[in-house]
Parts: structure tokens; C-alpha cells; sequence
């Protein structure tokens, strides 16, 4: 089959690799119809993340179809040709962690959970595509994909949808909504969100389902602005203010964002000293992570308010203001989101005609341009904000 | 029952401090040395770890000569041989470990009696015990166990079980004529608000001057406490999921020149490689 494999920073490729192989009894191999490049793949592309291999098959995004199951398969659960939306993290639905439904902390799933241990000192669950640290799985930038433990996440999608209205199931439209359930919404809260890609797009929109009176949305791309005000929120372009903190003041009373959410992660951009002096660390790699979003949280969000986390961070970051933190008596959620708990929700509203998650995206290319597209998405090219790939297109289709 | 009860249960005290053996250990000549050594023995926490055990008494002992060399002084001259003893005691630490012990223990969703008896069918431990190559019954309490030592060489030790509770607990330990003197014991205990079973397993092996033993502690390597956690956490994956997860064997694009060559070299290199990159990982973070 044809796969994106990971071959060093700043370089994929396209490689024709064995098919998969049902290597456990609850695995599932599904065959890939759509697929997308995330804002966190990205972290990945520009090396940021250790414990990658060249060689390794990137994706965490994808739905296909059903086309071999394991022995230890319920087949009332899943089965040969039904179609399904694979979320990004994989849960075993029998630990202590799944159990409470806290499926991202899952505690089998991760064969080299002992290599996060000594980064986090325990492991969350195993993603696909996601570093060798997160489980090592081939990811699903590819035309079939090993799903483990398939009887668990899998969500199974009725014929008449479109792959486009529910590709977003697998990651970014319950991690967007898991970051505002996060925020833990009250009636008339003000909601700053930090980032708008597609994750904030999401998050935007569902902080408005949660029952957000305002959405306060910051980024410096007009055209991801211009999305956020499609979607209701007011923006701030970050480059365009003196001080993003200030600005949010005088427009909530002097009083702040009731919460305020980092939809931005470890390699935030910023136009401070502090960001630049990130940004030296992390290239002599005395620092993984530029945290100049989540300082801008701590210091905007109002006394006793939440700040939710979606955005992803790796390893270490400097000069978190504790202070603030500590003193204004602020809460903080975080996370990989718990994909279970939301996909079937979200499913359901889909199908209400609430939202038509493919407002997100951009690009529509085939596998064999993915290595091209990673460049135009990580230089925010082209107004790129979201790609899906066809594994099945040859060459310059679609 | 406590935490701390848990973890260390009187019974399975195997006090894990690197036994010296005065017989081969060559510096006994001097009573006030051994006396000396003895007294610092019981002077460092059991928990300390090997390196600390090394490196505190080095490192303190040459602040002590330092001092005392600085001081001129008949004083001095003592303090300064005081700590010339003391990082001499360090340096040697270490050099004469004459056993290895594990520790682990895990949360398993299940109750002590399944757990209990999942785990007595000791033919079976292979299964989730990777450095296992098989267990055999060979009499009403004895098994023989075999492990994979380094280039595929078998170690074999007999053992039975000497005490259990069913539900609770067993504890095993080397029959006389076994080729390897060890002891192994597993404990299960209800975690409140059913929460599930505490498995704690300690084993300790006996590392006589015989090659075979010698070999063995080779293959626990540095840290046999993390090779039995593993085994622990594939033995909670199997009974939690009825599976242990895996990647070995899937697809993947082509590996670096370096990769290559390691897996040439050594088949087994599937799992090293990630200890490299966690190694280096390390380094990265040391530096953070």
C-alpha cells in the first residue's frame, strides 16, 4: 500500500509499504477513503517531538471501511464492511482509566508506555502516528490502517453522510468541543480562544453550543479570523494590538474572559521578548515547548476562571506565570481529548443539521501531494487551514 | 492495609542493599576497615539507589580530605583520612553485589481471587514473562523454569512453592539442588472502593560465582525491577483486554542506514531502539 512516512524533520515521503496485518484478536484492518493532516502532525513535521523514526507511517486522522476483523472481535460491535470514523487515541475499554470513561489516560494501549513514564511519569494512551513515545503505531496517512482494540473506538457512520461532514469525528471537532466543555461554560461566560485553526474553529463554534454568550477569538491569519466571525466570535488579530491581554480587558469590563483556552500548543508565535527567547531555547533544544499562549491565558483569564488546554505541548516550558495562576485562584484543564465520550454526540448533531463540520476545509489533494501539502500548511500558505487526503487518487487529482 | 505495608511487606523484606561477600571481596584484611565498612553499611538508607550509594560517600569524603588537607593541622590530617576511607567505601560500593532484587506491582481490574489464579497457572506466565522460555511442572509443588539468557542460552532453576493463601498470596523459593538459589513471592489485595487488585511481586536471585548465575544476572541487567514492571504491565494488559498490545510487525517505511545496521546485528533490536531514543531522550531533558 501506499503510505506518508515520516523520513526527519522537515521531510516525508510517500513510500509503498507491506499492507497491514492483524497482529492482535481485537485489532481491525480498515481500508482508508478519507484522511487529513492535523496542526499537530505539524509538530512532528518541524521535529519538535521526540521519539520519532524515520520511517514511521504518520496520521491520526481517519475513516474508511471495515475489511478484516481479529478473532477476539464482538461481530456485533464491528464487522467486515461496516464503515467507521477511527479516533486519534486508542483505548482498551477495560482499565481503570476507561472505565471512568477517561479513555485518553488509557492504560494498555501504549506498548512503550516506560518511554513516557520518564518524561510525564505515567503514560497516557497510545495514539496513532504519534511518536514512538505515544505507542508507536503506523498512523492512517495511508490506504488501510491496524486499528487495535477496534471493538472500542470506532464509531460506525451511516451510508448517507458524506466522509466530509464526519472525517472531523476522528480528532479536531471533539477536541475543539472538549476544550469548551473544558472551559465549563456558565450562562453569559465570555470564552477567549487562543488559535484558529481548525481545532479553535471548532472550539468556537461548540463553546457557542455550551452556551457561551461570547466568543473572543485571537489569531493573526485574516482568513482564519474571517472563519471565527463566520462562526460568531468576535477577534483580536494579535499583531495588530499592543497587548492581547490589555485589548481583552477593555472589552469585557475590565473584568476578563470567564475562561480562556489555548487552542495553539507548543509552538506558539508570538511578538515579545519572552517568544523570543522561546524560540532560541527550543532550537538548542534547552526548552521543547514556547508557551507564550498559555502565559497569555494565565495573565487574561479573569480571578477564579478556567483555562482549558487542547493545544498540544510535549515535554517542558519556562516562565509560567504562577503567580497569576496561584493567585487569582484559576483552574486549568487539559488533556487529550476523551474521543469516546463526544464522537457519537457530535455524530447526532451532525445528523440534526446543527453544524456541517467540512466548513473547515481547504485543500482536497491526494496522497502523493500530502508531502507538498505539509509545507503549504505549516507556512500557512495558500489560506491552507484544512487538508484531506484521498489515499485511493493517483498523482495531481482530486 | 497501608501503603507502605504494601510495598514493603515484612515477609518479602529481602533487603535489596548489595550484600557484600566478605569471602571474595578481598579488603577484609584490616578489622577497623571491616568495622569501618560495616558501620557505613548500616549508616546509608536501605533505599537509596546503587549510584547514590557510590557517589554520596565519593563525593562527600573528598569534600572531608579537602577540608582537612586545608586545615594543616594534626585535626586536619585526621578528617583528611576520614574522607579518604569514606570515598574509598564509596568507590567500592557496588563492585560486590552478590543478588539482585525486583520489585513491582500493578492496579488490575479484576478481584484478588482471578488475579490469584491467573497467575498461579505458572505454565502459563511465559506468556506476559518475556525472558520466560517455558515453566514445567515437575512435582506436586516444584516447577523448573527456564529462561532465555543472552544469545539464546537457556538458564533452568527448580523452585516450589513453599507457602500460599489462595486468593492472597504465594511464595516460592529454589529447591536445595537447584542449579540458582532465588525466591520469588506475589501478593493480591483488594483495592478499596472496588478499585480493583494490588499485585506486588518481589523475586530475588542469588548471584553465586557459577557462570550460569553469573550469566543470568547479565541478562536482568541493571535494573531488574523495570524488566519485572514490564512483565507486570503485560500480564494487567492480558487480563484487563485478553491481549498484550504490540507493534512488532507492522508496516513502516524505510528505516535509517543506522537502523538498519542495529537490526543486522541483533533481532532483538526492535525493543533497544526505543531504549536509545529514551536514552537520549534523557540526555535532551538532563539539559532542560
Amino acid at each position: 500500500m501506499k503510505a506518508l512516512c515520516w523520513m526527519g524533520a522537515n521531510k516525508t515521503s510517500v513510500e509503498t509499504v507491506p499492507d497491514p496485518q492483524i497482529l492482535n484478536p481485537r485489532d481491525a484492518i480498515v481500508r482508508i477513503t478519507s484522511t487529513c493532516i492535523c496542526g499537530s502532525d505539524l509538530h512532528l513535521y518541524d521535529g519538535f517531538i521526540p521519539t520519532m523514526e524515520q520511517g514511521d507511517i504518520l496520521g491520526h486522522e481517519f475513516m474508511g471501511e471495515v475489511v478484516e476483523t481479529g478473532n477476539g472481535i464482538n461481530k456485533e460491535k464491528l464487522k467486515v464492511g461496516d464503515r467507521v470514523v477511527v479516533p486519534f487515541t486508542i483505548a482498551c475499554g477495560n482499565c481503570f482509566f476507561c472505565q471512568r470513561k477517561l479513555w485518553s489516560c488509557c492504560e494498555n494501549s501504549n506498548p512503550n508506555y516506560w518511554i513516557a513514564e520518564k518524561l510525564m511519569g505515567y503514560s497516557p494512551s497510545g495514539l496513532f502516528g504519534y511518536t514512538h513515545m505515544l505507542g508507536g503505531y503506523a498512523g492512517g496517512q495511508a490506504q488501510y490502517a491496524r486499528v487495535p482494540f477496534a471493538d472500542v473506538g470506532p464509531l460506525k457512520i451511516p451510508a448517507e453522510i458524506s466522509d466530509d461532514k464526519v472525517i472531523f469525528l476522528s480528532d479536531i471537532f471533539p477536541t475543539g468541543y472538549f476544550g469548551a466543555v473544558n472551559c465549563d461554560i456558565q450562562p453569559g461566560d465570555t470564552v477567549a480562544i487562543w488559535g484558529c485553526g481548525p481545532v479553535g474553529q471548532f472550539a468556537i463554534r461548540s463553546a457557542f453550543m455550551l452556551g457561551a454568550e461570547r466568543v473572543i477569538a485571537i489569531d493573526r491569519f485574516d482568513y482564519r479570523l474571517k472563519m471565527a466571525e463566520e462562526g460568531g466570535a468576535e477577534t483580536i488579530n494579535y499583531e495588530e494590538v499592543d497587548d492581547v491581554v490589555q485589548t481583552l480587558k477593555e472589552m469585557t469590563a475590565n473584568i476578563g474572559p470567564d475562561s480562556c483556552m489555548d487552542a495553539v500548543g507548543m509552538e506558539a508565535h508570538g511578538n515579545n521578548f519572552l517568544a523570543f527567547v522561546d524560540r532560541a531555547k527550543q532550537m538548542l533544544m534547552i526548552e521543547t515547548d514556547r508557551p507564550t499562549v498559555l502565559r497569555q491565558c494565565i495573565q487574561a483569564c479573569r480571578k477564579a476562571g478556567t483555562v482549558s488546554v487542547p493545544g498540544v505541548y510535549s515535554g517542558f516550558a519556562d516562565t509560567i506565570p504562577m503567580g497569576a495562576f496561584m493567585n487569582k485562584g484559576l483552574t486549568m484543564k487539559t488533556g487529550q481529548t476523551h474521543m469516546m465520550n463526544y464522537m457519537q454526540p457530535l455524530l447526532e448533531r451532525i445528523q440534526n443539521n446543527e453544524i456541517d463540520p467540512s466548513f473547515v476545509i481547504s485543500h482536497r489533494v491526494s496522497l502523493d501531494e500530502a508531502p507538498e501539502m505539509y509545507k503549504t500548511f505549516r507556512d500557512k500558505k495558500d489560506h491552507c487551514t484544512k487538508v484531506v487526503l484521498d489515499p485511493w487518487a493517483n498523482g495531481k487529482a482530486a | 492495609m497501608n501503603h507502605s505495608e504494601m510495598n514493603k511487606p515484612d515477609e518479602y523484606d529481602m533487603n535489596d542493599s548489595n550484600r557484600s561477600d566478605d569471602q571474595d571481596s578481598g579488603y577484609n584484611s584490616g578489622g577497623n576497615w571491616e568495622s569501618m565498612h560495616n558501620f557505613l553499611d548500616a549508616l546509608i538508607p536501605d533505599d537509596w539507589s546503587p549510584s547514590a550509594r557510590k557517589w554520596v560517600p565519593i563525593a562527600a569524603g573528598g569534600a572531608l580530605a579537602l577540608i582537612g588537607l586545608s586545615r594543616k593541622s594534626a585535626f586536619g590530617f585526621t578528617l583528611a583520612a576520614a574522607g579518604g576511607a569514606l570515598a574509598y567505601y564509596g568507590s567500592r560500593s557496588g563492585e560486590t553485589q552478590t543478588e539482585s532484587v525486583a520489585r513491582g506491582s500493578v492496579l488490575l481490574n479484576c478481584t484478588p481471587e482471578e488475579a490469584y489464579s491467573r497467575y498461579r497457572n505458572f505454565e502459563d506466565l511465559p506468556t506476559f514473562m518475556k525472558h520466560l522460555q517455558s515453566v514445567t511442572k515437575i512435582g506436586e509443588r516444584q516447577y523448573r523454569w527456564v529462561a532465555r539468557g543472552p544469545f539464546e542460552i537457556a538458564i533452568q532453576w527448580d523452585a516450589e512453592v513453599f507457602d500460599e493463601k489462595v486468593g492472597e498470596s504465594i511464595s516460592w523459593h529454589s529447591t536445595p539442588d537447584s542449579a540458582i538459589t532465588m525466591e520469588g513471592s506475589v501478593r493480591f489485595a483488594a483495592s478499596p472502593a472496588n478499585r480493583g487488585t494490588e499485585l506486588t511481586s518481589v523475586t530475588r536471585f542469588d548471584h553465586p560465582a557459577s557462570d550460569l548465575a553469573q550469566t543470568f544476572a547479565k541478562l536482568l541487567g541493571k535494573d531488574p525491577s523495570f524488566l519485572m514492571q514490564q512483565d507486570l504491565r503485560r500480564f494487567k494488559a492480558l487480563i484487563e483486554t485478553g491481549e498484550i498490545p504490540t507493534t512488532e510487525g507492522q508496516s513502516h517505511g524505510p528505516r535509517s542506514a543506522m537502523d538498519k545496521a542495529f537490526e543486522a546485528l541483533d533481532p532483538d533490536s526492535s525493543k533497544r531502539r526505543e531504549s536509545r531514543m529514551s536514552e537520549t531522550l534523557n540526555e535532551n531533558w538532563r539539559t532542560a
